[in-house]
């Protein structure tokens, strides 16, 4: 095996058009012509998935060079080999390319032939895409419109099926409107290995089901969704929800755990309807579990903390940015030498260095508090913080948790910070949270710290900001914001700013673009980089 | 090069400019006596005169949403009009229709349905794009409110509006 | 002199029926003439333009809880006061950057032509006291003295506002006034010199008794001396008409406005109750100069074949009614007369395109002054010629 993967690369000649080209041995006809920018209508071909060719919409010509009787090649005039056709298509999907192929992707037969199959897809299909989900971004619509015709020619009845089929907790089935095109099957035996899926009944009654003793709750179900090329496969969370041509898509990177999926946020006037995997082959291909797809409920919470809030002693109830800012400030000063930050591995590198700029001034001690789960041998990592070793990096993350509340219970500590964080997770009572001089608590939602929070500043959730993470592979990637913060949240590092603002004076930061070259400028491992050159895939950086 | 436009010689009773003045008056007066007389057409005298009865056929009115002839909402919360409706005078909530109801098959229809008329400029996009035949404008043209809220039809409204619509959308016919 | 002698000799009956009369002729007779003129400018000339103009402001009973409002026989006879009311309640908003005291009093001015009125014989007389407020021996000069002062309202509003299209208004407004006043000054001259005195009740009181300047059918309007002094009298009635539309800013000579060149001329910045005084002057102006017209032309509050209101002259039979019956209706026929102007007035203003400012001042300086100078000499051979 590694003899052969050792070898230099074949090229093989192709001719695709009438023009000449080369590719790597092995790669697939559709691949191919997908590679010269030709487009082949395709349903059932998946790159990523094995090609059973039966949806026969990537039909093409194929042809091999003719060949003397001593099999050689007849070069033609133009010193090319002569093509000699194959008299009928063939699907380009379950073909590699070969020595002097030729592909005709827009041939009058071909056209023919998509239009016959287009004809023969939508037989059955019911016309209920004003209802449909998945109108607007639906294959079988865009090829129609380029293969089809405007009018049925088929007078039968239509096949009735079930409509509204619950396939699993978070999959609804319409079986109309399937194509039986086995993505959806194919996704479950090869990527999840979970065979839940297969086609049931005969015929023009084919449909597809999940095995009858189980339900299709695979945690990367939703996966079957993104894939299926037709409405019939529906998330039962975003369905009837919204019309995808109202939907604005940003692109992000997904925080709930340190794989850092490259993910796309659909929302529309600020609210976001859905999260879908966006394809990156370096971090999580096209797939993403569906446990971190559906994490974003909270983000609209109506719980969610929208002014700054102090404790009534200390002054005004509802006080501006910055008067808050100025108390917090104030009682920090009082405190200084004795004030510990429990920040947060969920923060961007730039709120963790102000963090770390924070901290070297209080001359605080700082650290982040862990949080780990069970990783699934697939996007899921064991560590559920995204950006440990940006914390790490940053000299955030120091391992120093346990002394901060052994400080807390013995008193050494009279202030915390806690910044996206609850205190009470780090092995903190609510007790020892009492006892505390000042509690500056920066939070999205009201957690068990922040009733004991003396300064209570509403910060911005990650769809609502832009900045840097690490993954755990080394990889800076970049949030976009989706949305934008409800109320008064702020984005964390402002406040961050502008609390080293209240203590210290001008520090020159502007604008997150600023803090990154801040931050660039004394990390060595992020020299050269700004935040538009991490670009929407990021970047595999080297931390010493 | 400039070219001097030739002044036009005047005469005698051009100059003295009066008889031209004279002339004037008798214009008017006569507009003025026309008038007074009631030869004149005038503007339509608007809310005791009118134009109801003889509304063409494509008038476009208020936008309206209907009813088919079994009482099933038409609309099936496509949202399409929401997208078209050019000054975005249209909000649509979608709902899926529960699985006890008698339409429990047309599976969608609209939660909310708002059109808001203080923005719809009657452009009848809404009827054009409209693929359930649900939206149509009426000859309705007097719409009035005292407070901003009043001027939005709720989907209530619209359909009181609307009200029945019969002939068949190919869609739900069982046959199709 | 003690107090009570002092007190004594003030002749209270006098004042007192100045005071009535002046507080009749301003709030009775002149300011709803001024509102109901716009009325009528709206009125005509949206018949003049095939429109139909205001006609359906009535009387806002709706308030009141009836189900209809009250509309008059003539829809819109309520839009003067409604057009009032929006005046008043409107906000008094002055303009930063404006010469505050100079600002104020230009309005303040625009009014100032009501007090030429005071010289103007309204009525013959009724129970004895003469129609006139002041009845004084330089009535003329009056008048004119005070019109002369108007000028003053616009060319401080002009420079005040402290804005340049104001004060363009203000500068052409200023010209063109002190042009026409020369010609409007020359014009009467033939007037006088045939009646041979500037009090205008006299004036009146002449034509009264020997015809009309411009109708000498009875009396002794029926010399030789009358009738060729027509020729003179016309020519200064077409100048002085001419004038009387130059001074009171009306179309075809409303230069100081022209809203093609300078937005609204002088009252660019003048908003609410400041800018109605302006309206109100301009138009309570026009009447001013109508009422000069009737006065110095068409005999004053004399109809033909009606008594005064002393009874004298008229028809006998007309003598069984009471004295103070003819007063008014003297009174009236003044009024009537002034209308009838103030209807050409506006006849005039929706028929003539504006002049250029140029052509204007042409016509002023080069023609009607020329012609009103030799007027007076033409006026001064007739009555040389006739008299023994």
């Amino acid at each position: 095996m590694s003899t052969e993967t050792a070898a230099p690369v074949q090229m093989i000649n192709v001719q695709i058009d009438g023009v000449w080209l080369q590719f790597p041995k092995g790669t697939r006809v559709i691949e191919a012509c997908r590679q010269a920018e030709k487009l082949i209508p395709h349903y059932c071909y998946h790159p990523k998935l094995t090609s059973p060719g039966n949806c026969r919409m990537c039909l093409v010509e194929l042809g091999s060079p003719k060949m003397t009787p001593d099999r050689k090649p007849i070069i033609g005039a133009d010193g090319k080999p002569e093509i000699g056709w194959i008299p009928r298509p063939q699907i380009s999907c379950a073909q590699d390319v070969s020595e002097g192929m030729g592909i005709r992707t827009n041939s009058p037969m071909v056209l023919e032939s998509r239009k016959g199959v287009m004809e023969f897809l939508l037989i059955n299909h019911p016309l209920d895409c004003p209802i449909c989900d998945q109108a607007g971004e639906c294959k079988l619509q865009e090829f129609s419109v380029d293969h089809g015709n405007a009018s049925s020619r088929f007078l039968e009845r239509k096949v009735k099926k079930p409509k509204s089929v619950e396939l699993g907790p978070r999959v609804t089935l319409d079986a109309e409107r399937c194509i039986l095109c086995t993505r959806c099957i194919r996704f479950m035996k090869e990527v999840a290995n979970d065979d839940v899926l297969g086609i049931v009944d005969r015929g023009t009654f084919n449909s597809i089901a999940a095995h009858p003793d189980r339900i299709l709750d695979h945690n990367y179900s939703l996966n079957t969704v993104d894939i299926c090329p037709v409405g019939a496969l529906t998330s039962s969370d975003f369905r009837f929800k919204m019309r995808v041509w109202f939907l604005k898509d940003t692109s992000t990177v997904d925080v709930n755990c340190g794989t850092g999926s490259n993910i796309t946020i659909s929302s529309r006037e600020n609210v976001i309807y859905r999260i879908t995997p966006r394809d990156n082959e370096a971090v999580n291909g096209c797939w993403l579990p569906d446990s971190h797809r559906l994490n974003f409920k909270f983000v609209s919470s109506p719980a969610r903390l929208t002014a700054p809030e102090v404790r009534p002693q200390l002054g005004d109830e509802k006080p501006s940015w910055q008067q808050a800012l100025n108390l917090a400030a104030e009682a920090l000063k009082r405190n200084a030498g004795r004030v510990a930050i429990i920040a947060s591995g969920r923060a961007t590198n730039e709120e963790l260095f102000l963090v770390k700029r924070l901290a070297t001034i209080l001359n605080a001690n700082v650290d982040i508090l862990p949080r780990t789960g069970d990783a699934d041998g697939m996007l899921i990592a064991a560590d559920r913080n995204p950006n440990t070793t940006g914390a790490k990096l940053l000299g955030v993350a120091t391992g120093q948790l346990a002394q901060i509340v052994a400080g807390v219970k013995d008193g050494s500590i009279s202030a915390l910070i806690a910044l996206g964080e609850d205190a009470t997770k780090a092995g903190l009572t609510e007790e020892d949270l009492a006892k505390l001089d000042t509690i500056i608590a920066a939070d999205i939602l009201p957690n068990k710290t922040t009733p004991h929070a003396d300064i209570l500043l509403p910060a911005a959730a990650w769809c609502e900001k832009r900045g840097s993470m690490i993954n755990l592979k080394d990889r800076i990637q970049r949030l976009n914001r989706a949305v934008v913060a409800p109320g008064g949240a702020r984005d964390d590092w402002e406040i961050l700013r502008d609390l080293i603002l209240a203590i210290n004076g001008s520090n020159g930061l502007h604008n997150i673009d600023d803090v990154f070259k801040a931050m660039a400028q004394e990390t060595p491992a992020l020299a050269g980089l700004t935040l538009s050159r991490i670009g929407d895939l990021g970047v595999d950086i080297t931390i010493p | 090069m400039a070219y001097i436009v030739p002044r036009p010689e005047l005469t005698f009773k051009e100059k003295a400019y009066l008889p031209s003045i004279l002339n004037g008056l008798k214009i008017t007066f006569g507009h003025f006596k026309k008038m007074m007389r009631g030869e004149t057409k005038v503007t339509m005298q608007y809310p005791e005169e009118r134009w109801d009865a003889e509304l063409p056929e494509h008038y476009r009115g208020a936008p309206t949403l209907v009813k088919d002839e079994h009482d099933r909402e038409r609309c099936v919360a496509c949202q399409l009009c929401e997208f078209i409706c050019p000054p975005r005078a249209i909000t649509i909530k979608p709902m899926e229709i529960p699985a006890d109801d008698k339409f429990a098959k047309v599976e969608k229809r609209p939660a909310e349905f708002e059109i808001d008329m203080i923005r719809c400029i009657y452009c009848g996009m809404c009827e054009e794009v409209c693929p359930e035949q649900a939206i149509f404008l009426r000859k309705d043209y007097a719409i009035t409110g005292i407070t901003r809220a009043e001027m939005v039809h709720d989907k209530a409204k619209l359909y009181e509006l609307g009200g029945v619509f019969k002939g068949l959308v190919h869609k739900w016919n069982p046959e199709k | 002199m003690t107090t009570l002698a002092f007190f004594d000799s003030i002749p209270w009956e006098m004042i007192l029926w100045a005071a009535g009369k002046s507080l009749f002729v301003i709030f009775g007779v002149v300011l709803p003439l001024v509102s109901y003129t716009v009325y009528a400018e709206r009125r005509v000339s949206a018949a003049i333009q095939d429109r139909v103009g205001p006609n359906r402001t009535g009387f806002p009973t709706t308030l009141l809880g009836f189900k209809k409002d009250l509309q008059l026989f003539l829809g819109g006879l309520g839009q003067p006061i409604a057009d009032a009311m929006k005046f008043i309640l409107k906000e008094d908003f002055t303009p930063a950057g404006v010469k505050h005291f100079y600002f104020w009093l230009a309005p303040c001015l625009a009014m100032l032509p009501l007090v030429s009125l005071a010289f103007i014989p309204f009525g013959s007389s009724l129970f004895g006291e003469k129609m006139v407020i002041a009845d004084v021996n330089v009535g003329v000069l009056g008048i004119f003295a005070v019109t002369g002062c108007s000028v003053y309202a616009i060319v401080l509003a002009g420079w005040a506002s402290n804005s340049k299209y104001p004060f363009l208004g203000g500068i052409r407004s200023t010209s063109q006034m002190i042009s026409y006043e020369l010609s409007m000054g020359l014009s009467i001259i033939p007037v006088l010199m045939l009646f041979g005195s500037m009090n205008l009740s006299d004036l009146v009181q002449y034509q009264a008794d020997n015809g009309w300047l411009l109708l000498p059918l009875w009396g002794n309007g029926l010399s030789t001396e009358r009738w060729l002094m027509l020729i003179p009298l016309t020519i200064s009635f077409i100048i002085f008409m001419i004038a009387v539309f130059a001074e009171t800013n009306r179309l075809p000579f409303d230069m100081p406005e022209s809203e093609t060149e300078l937005v609204a001329g002088y009252h660019t910045e003048y908003g609410s109750m400041k800018f109605a005084l302006f309206f109100l002057g301009e138009y309570a102006a026009m009447i001013v100069g109508s009422a000069l017209m009737v006065v110095f032309f068409f005999g004053g509050w004399h109809i033909p074949l009606i008594p005064d209101g002393n009874g004298v002259g008229g028809l006998s039979i007309l003598h069984a009614l009471p004295d103070w019956v003819w007063g008014i209706v003297n009174i009236t026929a003044f009024f009537g007369k002034v209308a009838v102007i103030l209807v050409f007035f506006i006849w005039v203003r929706w028929t003539l395109p504006r002049f250029r400012f140029d052509q204007l001042m042409k016509l002023g300086w080069l023609y009607l002054f020329e012609i009103a100078l030799a007027n007076i000499f033409l006026a001064a051979a007739v009555l040389a010629f006739t008299s023994k």
